[in-house]
């Protein structure tokens, strides 16, 4: 019995091969989008982490000697004997390129490109030649020796190396310039000044700003892959509704013929199953094949990910199989289940006479409504109070789906409404059998507006990023170069050295405080023109640096201000002395309070803090020969400054992938949505002959009406684009000012690209005229007698 | 002469060769006329009615329809004779499923531009639907929907009037009742009607009655 009702029931496919080519797509394309956005946000994940490591060695704490001079690798064993976990470094300039020579078993993780620290070849990169990695054009600056790896993820004219290639090409054999201290430390180690006396310790500043901003980052771009997903899950689901439902008929004959119900699921459950199998397998090639498409770059950085070599071929690994299947798996579970439960409680006797069916949809639809009505409510008040992480995603979650269920509904109104207010016969026509097909479009209408939501708030949020960013590197990074002096009289030789020579000379000095019972730090800064240009501020008074130099005026970041609740011109008592909160300054990335005063007030305050940072004011021209000069005249190792030009460049680069992400993003989701029209349009394309027909017989012709299903399309996009757009907003909007602040205890303010808005309903419209073209052009070419069949009596 | 059809071929092309329905079929309509036209199962009644309401397009001969020749006429051309001139009452799926009753009844009328209210408020008056203006096919009868299939037909007073078993849904009290509105609406706008029918009790209510077998009139 059970080959016979296999039988009957495949046969449904061989003689419908259009819907299984649907459901293999849709389910294929999930998957697909999955994998993709999961390879793309990897790599955007990876990218990030490492341009923030190359970047910013201040990641962690540095080991020098005062002096500038090499370290002796008596000092570094030395220190690995008395239990320190210290990592070499050497590090040099060759033909215009920064070489950085890292000890890849006992560097920290994080730090390097990420292939090294998967523990990728550490064996190629350790023996023989080694491998040295970095960008083309670096690389091709390289003498020839050893193996050349291309990897996008390192800082422009920066390579990476083991460190004994770097000591060869550098000509330094056996010689480390600093020791990276890493970030846990065993407890009871001795004290430096013990084992190595020679030796600094310097710091860490600045590099962990860069990570926590791209935390921040890497949080909400998660939310948008999952996003993605439900767009995916969307389509899969319609798929199958549209096949269980067409099956109907079947299934009632053979139940009426004898067969269980329970066999008849176990056996459309394992022909489920058996499809979602070779779709997920589909889907995961191709999300392979759309990110390496997809990112110009990302080709050598998949090896990395998903390949176990760095030098091997392009390959998949286990894990992406595995979670792409079984996100097939799971979304056919999902997406069927509903199917499932209709089925089983579906009468063997034929029913669903047209009446009761759209009595049972009018019931479902006010259930809908209500529903959406309670979502929606919640995350209003939701968006009011929400405080915490928790209530973020859930205001996240209720937002969206609320969006969802309401969409169809509020289109119907719209619908209803330009079916009142339409004048001619034709045009009252087509509104009415508009609404008529929103049922069998409202899902992969729900998938277009997520999709267009998603889209709308991606690129809220990175552009508001960007612009947050990189203002905030400008306001940050104002001076052109920062150089850190080993000790006191280091900095006096600097400072000495450098005052004829630049425009200003910036002491930062900082010393811990406790402000209004939150730990902070406390930063004095000398009164110039380069703070006054350069800062802007969340909230201030007039003349905001004025009252500062006065002495009794001081800065607090916004963490500090919305941890204390401390704001404009609230006193705030320091060593005994009251100051007045003058102004409040974004502060993105940092973890703790931070509060400035000006020089002559922190001196006052702490005497004996002495600065070993300055930032200089001079020609970006004359940075690269100070800097020179500096390491020859001062001995100030290249290491210790920081070249602002170059790290607003890196930045730059960042985001410009950021974008190629973005857009990647973009494309894929709309393609998907796009395709989910595709897939209602042609399902319901069987259903549309009996519509049309009448009007094709009393004078409509069918160019007319393909044309019409065309604009139909169309407009119901336009339609829900409208709706998108603020509900993207919102979703930028919740992520950036309430997940955001919750997770990391500041508010990336959020600025409006209208362009961008307006671009990305351009590429829904375009997505949604592309899946009715074909729709529409078929429809226009239906043989009269088709149409005719619809009221021959044989039917 | 309302309507003269002369020497109409119709072949379909099928899985076992070439299928001639019609081989040569001549009538003709004056207005005001009521004529029967009968004939097996599968002879080709409502093949002619397509021909003859310009929904498909003959192999061969000549329909003329109020002074105008159909076979020379385009896709865009028999449209506007759909909307103008015929109109066609099928024995089901008539009515546009999106639209409400009084909708549907305006809906040819207006297609064609002639929508005449106080008409259309009769018709609907008159085939006993005043009640149901406001409803949508679905919630109506199998009677009750091909009475509004025939107000629709009639509202925009073509001169020709094609039905193809318009009761053969419908049980016999409904469908005399439907048949007596029909002649009676079409007698009052003096346009003809051609309707194919097997009951012989029908037919004989009409002015004339043709026979089709073996795709000539017999
Ligand atoms: N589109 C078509 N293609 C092939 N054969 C058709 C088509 N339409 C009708 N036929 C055949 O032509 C014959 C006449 O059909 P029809 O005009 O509907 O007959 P009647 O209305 O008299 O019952 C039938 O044998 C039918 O099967
Ligand atoms: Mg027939």
């Amino acid at each position: 019995m059970t080959g016979t009702v296999l039988r009957a029931l495949l046969s449904h496919w061989r003689r419908n091969p259009l819907q299984l080519f649907t459901l293999l797509a849709g389910l294929a394309l999930a998957t697909a989008l999955w994998s993709g956005v999961q390879a793309i946000n990897a790599e955007a994940r990876a990218s990030y982490d490492s341009a923030a490591a190359t970047l910013g060695e201040g990641t962690f704490d540095q080991l020098t000697r005062s002096d500038g001079q090499p370290l002796t690798v008596a000092s570094y064993v030395a220190l690995r004997r008395a239990g320190w976990l210290v990592s070499p470094v050497t590090e040099g300039r060759l033909d215009g390129v920064r070489i950085v020579g890292l000890d890849p078993l006992t560097a920290p993780g994080g730090l390097g490109p990420v292939q090294i620290a998967d523990g990728a070849d550490v064996g190629a990169f350790l023996s023989g030649q080694g491998q040295v990695f970095g960008r083309a054009a670096a690389l091709a600056a390289l003498p020839a020796g050893p193996e050349k790896v291309e990897s996008p993820d390192v800082a422009p004219d920066t390579v990476i190396t083991d460190i004994g290639v770097a000591q060869r090409l550098l000509g330094r054999d056996g010689q480390i310039d600093r020791l990276i201290v890493a970030m846990t430390q065993p407890i009871g180690q001795a004290p430096l000044s013990e084992i190595a006396p020679e030796l600094i310790r310097k710091v860490a500043q600045g590099g962990s700003d860069l990570g926590r901003l791209t935390d921040s980052f890497h949080l909400n771009l998660t939310a948008f892959g999952l996003l993605s997903f439900a767009v995916g899950i969307f389509i899969v689901n319609g798929a199958i509704g549209l096949a269980f439902e067409q099956r109907r008929p079947v299934v009632r004959t053979l139940r009426a013929l004898g067969v269980p119900l329970r066999r008849l699921m176990v056996l459309m459950a394992l022909e489920l199953a058996l499809m979602a199998l070779v779709a997920g397998g589909i889907g995961v090639a191709l999300g392979y094949v759309i990110a390496s498409l997809l990112l110009p770059d990302v080709a050598a950085t998949l090896q990395g990910l998903y390949g176990a070599t760095v030098a091997g071929t392009l390959q998949l690994r286990p894990v992406w199989w595995a979670s792409g299947l079984a996100i097939a798996f799971g979304g056919t579970a999902m997406a069927s289940a509903a199917a499932f439960w209709r089925l089983a409680r579906l009468p063997l006797l034929a029913g669903g006479s047209p009446r009761a069916l759209s009595m049972a949809a009018g019931r479902s639809a006010r259930v809908q409504g209500a529903l959406a009505l309670v979502l929606l409510v919640a995350a209003g008040a939701l968006a009011l109070t929400a405080q915490g992480l928790v209530a973020g995603f859930a205001l996240l979650g209720s937002m969206l789906i609320g969006a969802a269920l309401a969409l169809p509904l509020i289109l119907d109104r719209v619908l209803a409404m330009a079916e009142r207010l339409s004048r001619g016969v034709r045009a009252q026509w087509f509104w009415a059998d508009t609404r008529q097909q929103l049922p069998g479009l409202s899902l992969a209408l729900a998938a277009l507006l997520l999709a267009m939501a998603a889209n709308v708030g991606v690129s809220t949020m990175v552009s508001s990023f960007r612009l947050t960013f990189t203002g905030f590197l400008d306001q940050r990074l104002a001076s052109e170069l920062y150089v850190t002096a080993a000790d006191p009289a280091d900095a006096k030789r600097l400072v000495d050295y450098v005052t004829p020579r630049v425009r200003a000379v910036l002491p930062i000095q900082s010393a811990p405080a406790q402000i209004a019972g939150f730990p902070a730090e406390v930063f004095g800064a000398r009164d110039d023109a380069t703070y006054r240009d350069n800062w802007a501020f969340l909230s201030a008074n007039p003349d905001t640096w004025d009252a500062v130099a006065a002495g009794d005026g001081i800065l607090i970041n916004e963490q500090l201000s919305r941890r204390s609740g401390l704001s404009l011109n609230d006193a705030v008592t320091l060593g005994g002395r009251q100051f007045a909160v003058e102004g409040v300054y974004g502060d993105y990335g940092n973890p703790i309070g931070q509060a400035i005063l000006t020089e002559a007030a922190f001196e006052a305050l702490y005497p004996d803090v002495t600065p070993l940072r300055f930032g200089l004011r001079l020609p970006a021209a004359e940075v690269p020969s100070l800097v020179e000069a500096l390491e020859n005249d001062v001995g100030i190792p290249a290491a210790n400054t920081v070249n602002q030009a170059g790290i607003k460049r890196i930045s730059l680069d960042i985001f410009d992938r950021t974008f190629t992400v973005t857009t990647a993003l973009n494309i894929l989701t709309l393609t998907v949505a796009g395709f989910a029209i595709l897939m209602s349009l042609l399902t319901l394309a069987a259903l549309r002959v009996p519509q049309l027909a009448p009007a094709w017989a009393m004078g409509l012709t069918r160019r007319e009406l393909g044309l019409l299903e065309l604009v139909r399309a169309v407009l119901l996009a336009v339609l829900t684009a409208l709706v998108a757009l603020p509900l993207g907003l919102a979703l930028a909007w919740a992520l950036l000012a309430v997940v955001n602040v919750a997770a990391f205890g500041w508010r990336l303010p959020m600025f409006l690209f209208p362009l961008d808005y307006l671009r990305l309903g351009g590429f829904a419209l375009l997505a949604a005229a592309l899946a009715a073209l074909w729709p529409a052009w078929r429809l226009a070419r239906t043989p009269p007698s088709d149409l005719l069949k619809v009221f021959s009596n044989e039917r | 002469m309302l309507l003269t059809v002369t020497d109409l071929r119709k072949t379909y092309a099928t899985a076992d060769g070439d299928f001639d329905v019609l081989r040569g079929v001549d009538l003709s309509l004056d207005a005001g006329q009521t004529l029967a036209l009968t004939g097996e199962s599968g002879s080709g009644k409502s093949t002619l009615l397509h021909l003859i309401g310009g929904l498909d397009v003959p192999d061969g001969g000549r329909i003329v329809l109020d002074g105008t020749d159909l076979t020379a006429l385009d896709d865009a051309g028999r449209a506007r004779m759909r909307r103008e001139t015929v109109g066609v009452v099928f024995q089901q799926f008539n009515l546009i499923p999106s639209l409400r009753v009084v909708d549907n009844i305006a809906f040819q009328a207006r297609l064609a531009g002639r929508h005449d209210g106080a008409w259309c408020d009769t018709l609907a008056e008159r085939m006993g639907l005043t009640p149901q203006l406001r409803k949508y096919p679905e919630q109506l009868s199998g009677g009750q929907q091909q009475r509004v299939a025939i107000a629709r037909t009639l509202a925009p007073r073509p001169r020709l009037v094609l039905a193809d078993e318009p009761t053969g849904n419908l049980d016999e009290a409904a469908a005399a009742q439907v048949l007596a509105l029909m002649l009676e609406l079409v007698t009052d706008t003096g346009a003809g009607l051609l309707m194919v029918t097997h009951s012989d009790r029908l037919a004989g209510q009409m002015q004339r009655r043709l026979h089709l077998s073996r795709g000539v009139i017999a």
